[in-house]
């Protein structure tokens, strides 16, 4: 591959800039440099596809109706674990509206076994959505129960009821957050994954100091506005499916895969999403099910999933167990980690608490021993920082609780053991944004009245891995009247890359973002990442850049004879290209396009490698050199004699390499804070244990925080350039949703000098810690 | 404001206004109690005033106002979220009140007018809620925008001043998941200082 040397801003804009030079492939775009100097990359252009959101015109999927379009329901299993002996769909299918009727189960084979509450039986497709629920609920199935385990403790027991042997057991998880293969099965435990550096075990015998705590975390539900939703459109010539999704490319592949289709013959569309969270990351078992319907049928076939099919089976964030333990030294340099975590994603597997207590602060020592348990409960799948929310929570907590054990400032002790300069300097600005200095000692900020409200400022981090999709495609074309598209099959579930794509593209050729029409979330254009993972910035917008300038290249051409210079000496510059010597000599670019011999030029480009190469490659996806991160502060007022807790604020500092929107990233920081306080403090997936029934599968007891619980949010974001792609871009989503609840913890702490290790921290679990409640007991949940 | 039959599920109707917006919870609770007529299973006449149209259509008597907008009449800015009143994704105006269309039965309906998502903004320019939400970026997936900006767009018709209380609680009955309340409250006090 042809390279050549260019220089590259290094460093945090305001901070310290510096230039690097890096090795890039010739056919690339040159350094871009800092936001300051750029027109419209960095700027808050306003959402690209506002306006059809605000009026109601855009199509999510739940909206597609197409002629002749069927509607579809699940028959869903009310037992926690049963083996069907006999299913009798004579009425469902006798009924007349009915144009099909599959079986999701069947008898006398594994799938025979439904293992929760709301698995899949049978499904009907209708001419309506209330037809084919009464066609439902027609069919018959002879159930025999089986003995189950909805609790984490329980199921850990010796004697628990097994929810797989080992044969029906899965040993990896295809569909959500990565799980180890090949660990070993006992009882309802899979398990440990182990990891080790040093040695943990002897060095906890010598420390100075030792923070040693349990944590729980609850299941929590991803609570899409938008249902889980497809309408799948099968016909001889080939599949069309409008789906709901964070990776149309990658459903497209599954279903090729699972129908035996060439991929020729799959297309997989989408354009409004209404919010995933990580649970439509792949096809899923209603998305097989609506497919094999409109394949039965002969017809388009639409399943949008209720709310309580989205509560009980649409994914959630595991439940989690661990033990903490740190030792440090007296001059709080740590000595060891060690976690032991067990976790439950019901019937799925992914329930580790990730890599923060690995990766986040220097220690030579460290163990962990990682379990997932089984239970007879929806599938769990990655949401939004899986494993580093659960694992953050304790980590987190266990640091701040160190730093009040060494009498140190819980940011001092950080300035210690954390080797990374970006956090530096975002505990730095969040200190001084917070009001670090009014911090009083742990229950000593009564208020002037002596009342009973407490109030604590609190500080947590964050870690998250700087994802890249390698396979990432982007086509840039300049039609003959200069108009300007963009075109990938990259979706927008709301995160506004739409509007990063225009950026940055409008950027290279001189134009306004409102000047670039962007079509994205359809298979038929060059294939684009996944919006999960946190990847979809860092994947795509190099990637878009790099087509734009080898589009630019063809236009500079075609302009240098009429402006007598070579393509070199050329620039693209408010809708013009003009020459760098004597700018005033220039032509519209749309002059310059009407000169094309063909209706359009285009130029398709992918993303390269990282300049510095990259930590770790799995397939198409891999892992940038440099992490991401952020710090918050949170301060917290607790009523004592309620027990309530109001998050009052909550300062976000975070990097995700060079922003390219920062209104949009405030939105989706300002996203990240509001879910993991809603995580800290309200949410919870209750499971009655006598059924196995969740007993809030809705929004108004599966409470999720609302207006009138947000806090005043206040977010920074660092420029933290490190010359490594064409844009530097990175991701916000997930290191914005880690952080949020031990830091509304650790002001908890500092409001009432009590800890609470359970999350949510309800007024009951508040009175409890202050022994002004009875303590609950065992928590039956997760 | 109109007065109409009160059926169960009218009242359940009037549930659905305090949950869009607690300011303005008076819709169904004062109409007169008369015996509901029966119908049903199959579909019935009935007309509807939508977006200051009169529209005739056949429902079946159990299709909410939700259901019918976004099936019989093409209107899919109204979104169902829950269908049941708790998240405020279907909100609508019923006689210039904002209500849940998720929890109104269409034959309900009667001679009160609707206003949908649509209806806000006639003929192109945007109605001055709209446009600070795409100005403050009060949007992320967008899925519950439409019914978020019908209970702010309902509080700046009756509120000359709004302060952000007032907009938190107007819009207290909503969830939106990707967290957009702090920029819908700004958007909506901006609005409020242009309105139409």
């Amino acid at each position: 591959m042809e390279t050549r040397q260019a220089r590259f801003p290094r460093g945090i804009a305001g901070v310290g800039l510096d230039e690097v030079e890096r090795e890039v492939p010739a056919d690339e775009a040159p350094p871009l440099a800092p936001n300051a100097a750029l027109a419209v990359i960095g700027k808050p252009v306003a959402r690209h596809n506002g306006r059809a959101k605000v009026t109601g015109a855009i199509r999510y999927t739940a909206d597609v109706q197409l002629p002749g379009m069927l509607h579809a329901r699940i028959l869903r299993s009310p037992l926690a674990h049963a083996r069907i002996r006999a299913i009798d769909a004579r009425d469902a299918e006798a009924h007349p509206g009915v144009r099909a009727v599959l079986r999701v189960a069947e008898p006398g084979t594994t799938s025979g076994t439904v293992r929760h509450v709301g698995a899949a039986v049978a499904a009907v497709a209708a001419t309506s959505t209330a037809a084919a629920a009464d066609a439902a609920g027609r069919i018959r199935v002879d159930y025999e129960p089986l003995p189950f385990v909805t609790t984490l403790d329980d199921a850990r027991a010796a004697d628990a009821p097994r929810v797989f042997d080992e044969a029906s057991a899965p040993a990896g998880n295809p569909a959500g957050f990565p799980a180890p293969a090949g660990l070993p099965l006992r009882g309802n435990v899979r398990g440990p994954g182990r990891d080790q550096r040093g040695d943990a075990a002897e060095a906890l015998k010598h420390a100075a100091i030792v923070v040693d705590g349990e944590y729980r975390t609850q299941v929590q539900t991803h609570c899409c506005l938008e249902p889980h939703g497809i309408v799948a459109d099968w016909r001889e010539d080939g599949l069309t499916v409008y789906m709901s999704t964070q990776f149309t490319a990658g459903v497209r592949h599954e279903i090729a895969e699972a129908f035996a289709l060439p991929l020729a013959r799959v297309r997989v569309v989408v354009d409004g999403m209404g919010g995933g969270f990580g649970s439509k990351s792949s096809l899923g078992n209603y998305g097989r099910i609506a497919i094999a319907l409109s394949r039965a049928a002969r017809a388009p076939v639409r399943l949008v999933l209720e709310r309580h099919e989205e509560q009980m089976d649409a994914g959630n964030r595991p439940g989690t167990w661990q033990r903490l333990r740190i030792g440090a030294n007296r001059d709080g340099s740590l000595a060891a980690i060690s976690v032991v975590s067990f976790g439950t994603a019901g019937i799925a597997l992914g329930a580790g608490i990730g890599n923060m207590a690995q990766a986040l602060y220097t220690c030579a020592n460290f163990e962990s021993a990682q379990h997932d348990v089984f239970t007879n409960a929806g599938p769990g799948c990655a949401m939004r920082g899986p494993g580093n929310v659960p694992g953050g929570w304790a980590l987190e907590q266990a640091i701040d609780e160190l730093a009040h054990r060494l009498a140190l400032d819980p940011l001092a002790l950080r300035d210690r053991i954390d080797p990374s300069p970006v956090r530096r300097e975002e505990r730095r600005i969040g200190a001084e944004r917070i009001g670090w200095g009014r911090r009083h000692a742990p229950g000593a900020n009564r208020g002037p009245d002596g009342g009973p409200i407490r109030r604590g400022i609190g500080v947590a981090q964050s870690l998250w891995g700087a994802n890249v999709q390698t396979n990432a495609a982007c086509e840039v074309r300049v039609m003959r009247d200069g108009s300007v598209e963009v075109v990938s099959s990259v979706q927008d579930i709301g995160t506004g890359v739409t509007t990063v794509l225009a950026q940055v593209v409008a950027e290279v050729l001189g134009l306004a973002p409102e000047q670039i029409t962007v079509r994205i979330g359809d298979t038929e254009f060059p294939e684009g990442p996944p919006s999960y993972g946190s990847r979809t910035t860092a994947s795509i917008t190099p990637a878009a850049r790099n087509a734009a300038w080898l589009v630019l290249q063809t236009l500079l051409r075609e302009a240098s004879a009429t402006l007598e210079t070579a393509p070199s000496m050329l620039v693209a510059r408010d809708g013009h290209i003009a020459r760098l010597d004597e700018p005033a000599r220039r032509i519209p670019l749309r002059e310059v396009a009407a000169k094309l011999r063909t209706d359009r030029i285009s130029a398709v480009a992918s993303r390269g490698d990282d300049y510095t190469g990259f930590k770790r490659r799995m397939g198409d996806a891999a892992l940038a050199q440099q992490d991401l991160g952020g710090v918050q502060f949170a301060e917290v007022a607790v009523d004592t004699e309620t027990g309530v807790i109001r998050v009052e604020r909550v300062v976000a500092v975070q990097d995700c390499g060079r922003p390219i929107n920062p209104l949009q990233i405030e939105s989706q920081v300002q996203g990240g804070v509001l879910m993991g306080m809603s995580f800290a403090l309200y949410e919870d997936r209750l499971l009655d244990p006598a059924t196995g029934r969740m007993v809030n599968p809705d929004l108004e007891h599966y409470k999720v925080a609302g207006p009138r619980e947000a806090p005043r949010i206040d977010v920074v974001v660092l420029e933290n350039y490190q010359g490594n792609s064409a844009t530097d871009a990175y991701g916000i989503a997930e290191p914005a949703n880690i952080a949020t609840a031990p830091a509304i913890a650790n002001a908890v702490y500092n409001a009432i000098g009590v800890r609470l290790r359970d999350s949510p921290m309800t007024p009951a679990a508040v009175l409890a810690a202050l022994g002004r409640a009875p303590a609950a007991g065992h928590r039956e949940s997760p | 404001m109109k007065t109409r039959s009160l059926t169960r599920r009218a009242f359940l109707g009037g549930t659905a206004v305090a949950t869009a917006g607690a300011s303005m919870r008076v819709a169904a609770a004062t109409a007169s109690a008369v015996a509901p007529p029966s119908f049903g299973p199959d579909p019935v006449p009935i007309r509807l005033n939508v977006n200051g149209h009169d529209v005739a259509l056949r429902v079946e008597p159990r299709s909410t106002l939700a259901e019918t907008l976004r099936g019989a009449l093409g209107l899919t800015g109204t979104k169902i979220a829950c269908n049941r009143g708790a998240c405020g994704a279907c909100t609508v105006w019923l006689d210039g009140v904002a209500v849940c269309s998720c929890t109104i039965l269409a034959i309900d309906v009667g001679e009160g007018a609707v206003t949908t998502i649509e209806g806000l903004a006639p003929g192109g320019e945007l109605h001055p809620v709209q446009a600070a939400f795409v100005q403050h970026d009060a949007v992320q997936c967008g899925f519950c925008t439409p019914g978020m900006i019908m209970s702010a767009a309902c509080l700046l018709q009756h509120a000359a001043d709004p302060s952000g209380d007032d907009v938190r609680s107007a819009i207290s009955g909503h969830i939106c998941r990707c967290g957009t309340y702090p920029h819908v409250v700004e958007a909506t006090l901006a609005a409020a200082k242009v309105r139409p």
